[in-house]
């Protein structure tokens, strides 16, 4: 009776250590530590849910005096769906830790986190800022790039000369939360569907709701809500109706 | 052990009356099971954690009244669906529940389908059926389609839709590179419309290599392609070094000599090339409109219809190309790129100009000896093999029927029947992406060569892979979007000779037949005025200043202008209005003061458009300072009306005119006469 009892409870312990395999990566050796942890670039991408970022996440780790710390360990985490290449890694010669990004399954915004300690083993977190686009965004956000950009968007490439400098009145950028969160979202579908003048605001914003249909539009807004930088919160109206 | 046994035996069953009453525990025991199984099961625990969420919302009552307790299931017979995904997904149709934490119950982000329409697997997969997490959502024993990871999903709507989405950047593109590089040379895509996917990257003919480049220029870039260009779409076959040598051998010794023969530049224009001179040919005839090259500042400039022509010098010789300037027709009749009407100086500078772009590097650690008869054979075999054909024209070789399996269900290929190796993630997207990724990676003895992707291409290409399902096959028709397939539209007579020879296809559509990079001149016979269009075609001014692709200069007679002229505006007309039903005679000062003050106020056109070059500086549209010596008045006020209408897809918007204000505008228009935009830019 006894054997067998003791032959079961080994062999469920067994089992169980083979079943969980650890997913946690092996911790790194860190041969120094730094006194902060800093954004070099990849943050505030817009990128699709699902998919790789287009530029990997750079992070830096620095002394107090602010140069850089090589051979700290650099931890990436964040929200369910969201993988890192690699998730964990000492900092390079210059101090720097570069990790591609894969969203989570999920549109919206993504909160990453890399950490690291000082020496005294106290965490350092740093706070990256990604946006993942759903269906109807990147309707948006393909839209955005065929008519908006052009005046919206500040920035010129080889392919595409920005025309915000030649307009008197200077359009909004669509990452401008500042601005474009104050607006409702039935401003937005009427000044895009029938132009500045529909707000008391510049004609050279021309109409759009003879050439964009209802569907259109609504991508569009979505687009300019899911890429607001401050981000837009829908503020509750749901409940306030109730 | 033995006694307890039997004392148990004899409490339970000793007599009659005990045996009777304890088969009834165990029978009524057993029948509770299922019950009890039911009343546990996952879904119902799913349900239960649901009514807990929603009674703690401030519009409990309207989502209480919306819910079903219950397996839920939607029934579409004729797709195949199944589906009882909602029995635990209850909230995704709730607009108030969008913020949820829990995927389970969040509402559905917004798609043009209605899920009672198509369900849930048409685009998810997994086992619509199943009424567990596990079953529904991975890959059982019994089942091989889980769910399509997020960044597949794309994949779901190119099911049915064959043409490009505006919401489907992924699936567009990956169908875009699956024709660009090729794929369909070896592969067979048969769409569920039954058409057939056709590559366009118009492979080089091999037929006479050796007039074009040298052996050592071949070697290399077998090797490796993107060493010499970075855009070239040819893949790496991973050749050794005596294949690659024998390879080269093989094309360079089955080469015939281009018939008739390339023909020399004439002596008397052998004038040392002059540098500067060849520059502003190379830009003038906007040769970087199609062509990229690296500038001084190691920038690559140009597009990517052509090959890229940083070391142009290295690879061509000067003789063949000599002859390709001259005329390219000649050594490809094929070939996309327009005869400009060179002469012999322009011929002589623009080489003179093309030779000096050589990138030394990329054959100087080549050193071949002659070729042997033995080489030569083994490299016609390695050609064989390795599928050159199925690509390329080569003398001796047929081109291989059906070189790579088919792809045409490659979507909703059976696990079983794919053979994985390690690193390759055990999963159709898995196996579909690792092949893309690294086909030699399954086998060294494959034959599939080593493309060159980003991470994010090789996402698409899959997406576009696993569009190719079984369900795309078997959709009813009328589920089906087709793709935009381009005409066979050709111009008659000595216009269609003359617009084939200058490649007007390769940039220009007119009647859904041609390349996108150009306006659509379908109906351009009744947009322009007969003096603008030939004095365009002897020399294109500047009509969009943004644009890098601009219109060639390519050097016509009067004669080919005429004839070019004279067809376009007899057959390129719209037949729904007449060019001249609007005569500019018509207009009077006060509408064009009129038209003056819309342009400039209620429409704000100069935001986009320049009609005073000392005032406007608007840079999206055309420059319209020269309307009333480009367009006729009936085209114009037909565009301000509707723009579309005249040419779909146009980002003009549509400012839902007035018939007066669109008469006035037109009338203004019209009385801007001042030269073209060049001649503009000079004051």
């Amino acid at each position: 009776m006894k054997t067998i009892f003791i032959a079961v409870f080994a062999a469920t312990l067994l089992m169980a250590g083979c079943s969980h395999k650890s997913n946690q990566p092996a911790p790194l050796q860190s041969t120094a530590a730094g006194t902060a942890i800093v954004e070099s670039s990849g943050g505030k991408q817009i990128g699709y849910a699902g998919m790789l970022l287009d530029q990997p996440v750079v992070v830096q780790v620095n002394d107090a005096s602010g140069s850089a710390v090589a051979g700290a360990a650099v931890y990436f985490s964040g929200p369910s769906g969201v993988s890192f290449t690699p998730p964990a890694a000492l900092t390079d010669s210059s101090g720097q830790v570069t990790s591609t990004v894969q969203l989570g399954q999920q549109g919206g915004r993504y909160k990453l986190i890399a950490n690291t300690h000082d020496a005294s083993g106290k965490n350092l977190g740093l706070t990256i800022d990604e946006i993942a686009l759903g269906y109807q965004q990147t309707v948006g956000a393909q839209l955005n790039a065929q008519y908006c950009v052009r005046c919206h968007d500040p920035e010129s490439t080889p392919q595409r000369v920005s025309n915000m400098d030649n307009l008197s009145v200077k359009p909004h950028p669509f990452t401008e939360g500042d601005t474009l969160n104050k607006m409702s979202d039935a401003d937005l579908v009427a000044i895009i569907s029938h132009g500045g003048p529909a707000l008391n605001k510049s004609p050279q914003m021309p109409p759009w709701g003879y050439t964009l249909s209802k569907s259109d539009i609504a991508a569009l807004v979505s687009y300019i809500r899911a890429v607001a930088d401050p981000p837009y919160e829908a503020g509750g109206l749901v409940y306030a109706q109730k | 052990m033995k006694n307890n046994l039997h004392a148990l035996w004899q409490l339970l069953f000793g007599d009659s009356a005990r045996a009777f009453g304890s088969a009834s525990v165990i029978l009524l025991v057993l029948l509770a099971v299922a019950p009890a199984k039911n009343y546990f099961s996952e879904w119902r625990h799913y349900q239960k954690q649901y009514l807990h969420l929603i009674r703690g919302r401030a519009d409990a009552v309207t989502l209480e009244r919306h819910f079903q307790g219950g397996i839920q299931q939607i029934w579409i017979p004729e797709q195949q669906v199944t589906d009882r995904c909602t029995t635990c997904h209850l909230g995704i149709k709730e607009a108030s529940l969008a913020d949820v934490s829990s995927v389970a119950f969040r509402e559905h982000p917004v798609i043009p389908h209605k899920l009672t329409e198509f369900g849930c697997t048409t685009c998810h997969r997994g086992q619509g059926a199943a009424t567990t997490v596990e079953e529904a959502h991975s890959a059982t024993e019994q089942w091989e389609q889980p769910l399509l990871p997020a960044k597949y999903i794309e994949a779901g709507c190119g099911q049915c839709h064959l043409e490009n989405q505006t919401g489907t950047p992924f699936l567009n593109q990956g169908r875009q590179l699956i024709v660009s590089y090729g794929c369909t040379h070896c592969h067979t895509i048969k769409q569920g419309d039954g058409t057939y996917v056709t590559p366009d990257d118009d492979p080089p003919s091999l037929k006479h290599i050796a007039d074009k480049t040298t052996r050592e220029w071949v070697y290399a870039w077998i090797k490796d392609p993107q060493a010499y260009a970075g855009t070239a779409t040819m893949p790496n076959y991973h050749l050794s070094d005596d294949d690659a040598r024998d390879v080269s051998a093989f094309l360079l010794a089955q080469s015939t000599p281009l018939e008739p023969p390339l023909q020399p530049v004439k002596a008397d224009t052998k004038t040392p090339a002059d540098p500067a001179a060849g520059t502003s040919l190379y830009g003038q005839s906007f040769c970087a409109s199609c062509h990229a090259m690296q500038n001084a500042a190691g920038m690559m400039v140009g597009g990517n219809v052509g090959p890229e022509l940083t070391g142009i010098g290295t690879k061509a010789k000067p003789k063949w190309l000599q002859d390709w300037v001259a005329n390219p027709n000649h050594y490809d009749p094929g070939t996309m790129m327009p005869h400009y009407r060179f002469d012999a100086q322009q011929v002589a500078t623009l080489t003179g100009f093309l030779e000096s772009k050589t990138e030394p590097d990329f054959v100087a650690n080549v050193h071949l000896d002659p070729a042997t008869p033995e080489q030569i054979e083994h490299g016609k075999r390695l050609a064989v093999e390795n599928g050159c054909a199925s690509c390329h024209e080569i003398n001796g070789i047929k081109k291989p029927e059906n070189f790579a399996p088919e792809l045409s269900r490659i979507g909703s290929k059976p696990l079983n029947q794919l053979i994985f190796v390690e690193g390759v993630e055990h999963s159709l997207p898995g196996y579909v992406a690792g092949k893309v990724r690294n086909p030699r990676a399954f086998g060294p003895s494959l034959k599939m060569p080593q493309f060159k992707f980003t991470p994010q291409q090789i996402d698409a290409v899959t997406t576009a892979l696993l569009a190719l399902t079984d369900r795309a096959q078997s959709q009813p028709p009328t589920m089906r979007i087709a793709s935009v397939q381009q005409t066979k539209y050709q111009p008659a007579g000595n216009a269609g000779q003359l617009m084939r020879d200058l490649r007007c296809f390769t940039c220009h559509m007119i009647n859904g037949h041609g390349g996108d990079m150009a306006p659509d001149l379908t109906w351009e016979g009744t947009a322009v005025q007969r003096e603008w269009l030939t004095q365009f075609l002897k020399n294109p001014e500047t009509l969009r200043p943004a644009l890098i692709r601009r219109m060639p200069k390519f050097n016509l007679t009067d004669a080919e202008i005429n004839t070019l002229a004279d067809y376009m505006m007899t057959v390129y007309q719209t037949p729904e209005f007449d060019r001249d039903s609007l005569p500019v005679s018509q207009f009077n000062p006060v509408q064009v003061e009129q038209g003056r003050q819309l342009f400039y106020s209620k429409f704000a056109c100069q935001s986009c458009h320049i009609a005073d070059y000392k005032n406007d500086k608007g840079y999206i549209g055309p420059a319209l300072a020269a309307t009333g010596k480009r367009f006729n008045a009936a085209w114009v006020y037909h565009w301000l009306k509707d723009p579309q209408a005249l040419r779909p897809g146009t980002i003009e918007p549509n400012q839902h005119m007035t018939d007066d204000e669109a008469r006035s505008l037109t009338a203004f228009l019209m009385s801007l006469k001042s030269g073209g935009a060049q001649e503009a830019m000079k004051k």
